[in-house]
C-alpha cells in the first residue's frame, strides 16, 4: 500500500494561480490523510475494532441468522449468503460514519482543527484529508471482506470488470458517508455525543436492501428502505457481482446502477459545502 | 526588526455572542513590533476572544484590526502566513510523536518534505525535545507538551506570535521553561501578544500591559507605570484597584 510512502515535493510557490491552488489542496489533503492513517497504525486496537464489524456481521448474519432468513426467502443458506455479502459490504461502509464523526469531534475538542485553520493551508484539505483516509480504510476493509466472503463460498460471477466497478461504487458510497460523518462531527457537542448517536447508524444500515430483501418488510418500511441510498449501492453491486437472487421490483431498484452513482454524488454535493460553512463558523 | 508601524493594532474592536451579550466592548491595542505585550485580565474578560479574532479564528462585529501590516477582516491568508498561535489547549496531536507533529505542521506550512524534516530537527533541539521526539505526545509532561506546542507555532518563524495563557496549569518548573522560551523569542525580534491571568508572568515578561475586564480596556502601560498609577507595590494590588474603580 502507498500509505507510508511520501508525496513528491511541493511545487515551488507560484502565486495564487488556479492550478497551483489545486495542487496544494491535493498535497495538503494527503498530509492530513496521512495523519489519520498514522493514528490507525499507532492505535492498532482501534483499527482491529473497526475491522471487526464486517467480520462479526458475516458471522452473525451469514450463519446465526442466515439459515432462518434463507427459509423465509425460500433459498438455501449458501444462496442467502451470496445474496447477503454485497449487503454487508455496503453495511460496513455505513458503519464507518461513526468512526468519522468521533474523529472529527475529537479534533474540534482538542484544538487541532483550530490550529489547522490558523495555517496558510487549503481550507478544504482540513476536512478532505479525513475523507481520503476513510476511502483508503474502506479499500482495506473491502479487501478483507472479499477474502472472507470467498472463504465462506461467496463469489462474483461476472468477471473482474464487474468486481472493480462494484468496488468503485462501494468506495464512492463510503466517501459520501464520510462527508456525512464530517458534517455531523462538526455539529455535535463532542466525541461523547457522537458515540451516543451511534445507534442511528442501525436504521441507515438495516432499513435497506442489505440483510433481508425489502419485500419481506412491512409496506411502510419497504418504501424508505427502497429509497435508502444504501439499497441502490447494494442492488447495483449485486448486479455487478452476479449475485441477484431476488429481482428488484421498485422503480428505484430497477435504476439501481444510476442511483448508486447519483445518491453519493448528491450527498457529497450537499454535505461538503455545509461542512465547509460550519468549519468557517466554528467557535465564532 | 522594529519599525514605527505597530505589529498589532486594533481600534474599537467589538464582538457579541447571541444571548451572551458583549464579549468585547471596544478594545484598542497598539503593540510595537519586536515587543512582548501582555493582555491581562480575569477569566471571561475577553482575552481569548481577542486573540482568536486577531488569529483569524473568529469574526468581529465592528472596529478595525491589523496584524503584521495586514487587515484581519480582509486578508485572512496574509495574516495566517505571518502569525503563530500557541496556548493553554496545546493543540498538538496526542497520538503522533513530537517529530511527526512538527513534520506534519511544517508540511501544512507548505514546506517540502526534506525542509520539514530539517526544521523539525532544529526545533526539537531548540526546545529540548530531542530525547522525546520519537514518543507519542500523550505521554509527555504538561511542560513538554506546551514546549512542543510553542515549537509548532514557530515553524515558519512568524512575525507575530499569539500566546494564549501559555502557562496555565503548568507546574512552577515548566512555567519557567516556557518563560525562558518566550524571552528568547522576544530577543530574536518576534512580536508576542501574551494573554495571562498571572500578574507575575506579565510583570516578568511584558514590556507593556493592557488590562482588560468585561470586554473593555481598563488600564494600559508598562508594569512600573501601572504599579505607580495606583501607588501600589505590586501588580496584584494595582489590578484589584483598577478593576474595582472601573
Amino acid at each position: 500500500m502507498t500509505v507510508f510512502t511520501d508525496v513528491p515535493d511541493r511545487p515551488i510557490e507560484a502565486g495564487n494561480a488556479h492550478g497551483s491552488r489545486i495542487t496544494w489542496a491535493t498535497v495538503d489533503t494527503w498530509v492530513v490523510a496521512k495523519r489519520h492513517l498514522l493514528h490507525l497504525v499507532r492505535r492498532p486496537d482501534e483499527l482491529l475494532g473497526t475491522l471487526m464489524i464486517p467480520v462479526m456481521a458475516v458471522a452473525m448474519f451469514g450463519f446465526v441468522f442466515g439459515e432462518a432468513f434463507g427459509v423465509a426467502m425460500n433459498v438455501p443458506g449458501e444462496e442467502y449468503r451470496e445474496f447477503l455479502l454485497p449487503g454487508l459490504f455496503a453495511l460496513t461502509m455505513a458503519f464507518g460514519i461513526g468512526n468519522t464523526t468521533i474523529s472529527v469531534a475529537e479534533d474540534v475538542r482538542g484544538g487541532v482543527l483550530d490550529r489547522m485553520r490558523s495555517l496558510p493551508m487549503s481550507p478544504v484539505a482540513v476536512l478532505a484529508g479525513r475523507a481520503l483516509a476513510d476511502v483508503i480504510l474502506a479499500v482495506v476493509e473491502l479487501s478483507i471482506l472479499l477474502a472472507l466472503g470467498t472463504l465462506f463460498g461467496w463469489q462474483a460471477h461476472l468477471g473482474i470488470g464487474g468486481v472493480i466497478a462494484a468496488l468503485g461504487l462501494l468506495v464512492l458510497l463510503r466517501m459520501a458517508f464520510s462527508w456525512v460523518g464530517i458534517l455531523l462531527g462538526l455539529l455535535v457537542s463532542g466525541p461523547e455525543a457522537a458515540m451516543k448517536y451511534f445507534a442511528l447508524v442501525f436504521p441507515l444500515a438495516m432499513v435497506a436492501d442489505t440483510i433481508v430483501p425489502t419485500d419481506l418488510m412491512p409496506d411502510w418500511l419497504a418504501l424508505p428502505a427502497a429509497w435508502n441510498p444504501l439499497s441502490s449501492t447494494v442492488i447495483a453491486t449485486r448486479e455487478l457481482f452476479g449475485n441477484t437472487a431476488v429481482p428488484a421490483t421498485t422503480w428505484v431498484g430497477e435504476h439501481a446502477l444510476t442511483m448508486a452513482v447519483l445518491w453519493p454524488v448528491a450527498i457529497i454535493a450537499i454535505c461538503l459545502p455545509l461542512a465547509m460553512a460550519r468549519l468557517r463558523r466554528l467557535g465564532r | 526588526m522594529i519599525t514605527d508601524e505597530p505589529a498589532i493594532w486594533t481600534q474599537g474592536l467589538r464582538k457579541s455572542y447571541p444571548g451572551r451579550g458583549a464579549a468585547l466592548d471596544g478594545i484598542d491595542l497598539a503593540v510595537p513590533a519586536g515587543t512582548v505585550h501582555g493582555l491581562l485580565g480575569p477569566n471571561g474578560a475577553g482575552k481569548t476572544t481577542t486573540v482568536r479574532i486577531l488569529a483569524t479564528l473568529a469574526s468581529f462585529d465592528s472596529g478595525q484590526a491589523w496584524v503584521a501590516g495586514r487587515n484581519v477582516a480582509r486578508d485572512r491568508a496574509g495574516v495566517r502566513a505571518r502569525i503563530g498561535i500557541a496556548g493553554q489547549y496545546a493543540a498538538v496531536d496526542g497520538v503522533l510523536t513530537g517529530r511527526q507533529n512538527l513534520e506534519m505542521f511544517a508540511r501544512l506550512h507548505r514546506m517540502r518534505a526534506r525542509e520539514a524534516r530539517a526544521r523539525a530537527d532544529e526545533l526539537l533541539e531548540r526546545f529540548d525535545l530531542v530525547e522525546a521526539a520519537g514518543r507519542p505526545v500523550r505521554g509527555y509532561s504538561g511542560g513538554m507538551r506546551r514546549r512542543l506546542d510553542l515549537a509548532v507555532s514557530l515553524i515558519r518563524s512568524p512575525r507575530v506570535l499569539f500566546l494564549d495563557e501559555p502557562t496555565t496549569g503548568l507546574d512552577p518548573r515548566s512555567r519557567i521553561e516556557v518563560w525562558d522560551a518566550v524571552r528568547e523569542l522576544a530577543d530574536s525580534g518576534t512580536t508576542v501578544l501574551l494573554t495571562t491571568q498571572y500578574l507575575e508572568e506579565a510583570d516578568r515578561l511584558c514590556s507593556r500591559i493592557t488590562m482588560v475586564d468585561r470586554g473593555r480596556v481598563v488600564a494600559e502601560g508598562t508594569p512600573a507605570e501601572l504599579k505607580s498609577s495606583v501607588g501600589g507595590r505590586d501588580l496584584d494590588e494595582a489590578f484589584l484597584l483598577i478593576t474595582e474603580g472601573a
